[in-house]
């Protein structure tokens, strides 16, 4: 047998096509069956609300409107406070509706903080809303959301 | 794979109370614990649950980290600086993974 790899192994477009078929496929199916739901994702964050209005304002989400890369969409949050010992943001959460699970992370501040303000990365698994909830240390609640798509095919496995 | 040296970018000096921007990233899988391997297997979860970065014993921000944060956790915060003193950095996984880091900042005099 001849061995020559470089063309040898180069696949056929035909081949090629079929692997994305059935990659495609798969993605679909562990898609519908492992993704959360916005209802889901409504209650955990009536959860984090614990009984106060959701309100409107104050949170502010920058958030690309497309992306083509779901592993690592960059996400930055700022909430609107003073940040001194009698007024300041206690958490910060982060809610995907559509990933597995739909709590991406609880951020706790403190005054230390300064400036209630950061910028991290998500796994964005489809094209979703993206819902941060600001609970203040009066117990009062802000709720903002965005909106992600994500280009086909690139989204991350979260 | 085990996690590596955390780059962590602070300046060097600050003015008394100023509020510094942090950027921090440390390099893990972060591996969610249900992709599958060609062969069916299920690949091990093996993620980072918790950051925190606390000044002299005080608490600055604590994170809890879930399945939706990328690899390579990249988070970027702030900070104020109440004294000279040192920012100790602290990420804690599973299977009792732990990286931790200190960084001393000092005051600049001149306002």
């Amino acid at each position: 047998m001849k061995f020559d790899t470089l063309t040898e192994r180069r696949l056929s477009r035909r081949q090629v096509l079929g692997l994305g078929g059935a990659a495609l496929v798969m993605s679909n199916l562990l898609t519908s069956q492992l993704l959360a739901s916005p209802k889901e994702a409504r209650a955990k964050l009536a959860e984090f609300a614990n009984g106060a209005f959701q309100n409107k304002g104050k949170v502010t989400i920058l958030l690309p409107s497309l992306t083509q890369d779901g592993k690592r969409t960059r996400i930055q949050v700022g909430v609107q406070s003073p940040m001194t010992d009698e007024d300041y943001v206690k958490s910060v959460h982060i809610l995907a509706e559509r990933n597995t699970e739909p709590v991406v992370a609880s951020y706790h501040f403190t005054p230390m903080s300064g400036r209630c303000e950061f910028v991290t990365r998500l796994r964005v698994a489809k094209s979703q809303t993206i819902i941060v909830g600001a609970e203040m240390n009066d117990g009062s609640f802000y709720v903002a959301k965005a909106r992600c798509n994500v280009a086909r095919g690139a989204g991350g496995c979260g | 794979m085990k996690p590596q040296v955390p780059r962590i970018d602070i300046p060097e000096s600050a003015k008394l109370g100023e509020t510094i921007l942090i950027r921090t990233k440390i390099r893990h899988v972060m591996e969610t614990g249900w992709r599958k391997t060609s062969e069916g297997k299920t690949i091990e979860r093996n993620r980072l649950t918790k950051f925190t970065c606390s000044f002299e014993g005080q608490h600055v921000i604590t994170a809890d980290l879930g399945s939706g944060i990328s690899e390579d956790p990249y988070f970027a915060f702030y900070a104020k600086v109440p004294r000279a003193g040192s920012f100790t950095f602290r990420w804690e996984g599973d299977n009792g993974q732990l990286v931790t880091d200190t960084v001393a900042i000092k005051i600049t005099q001149n306002s």
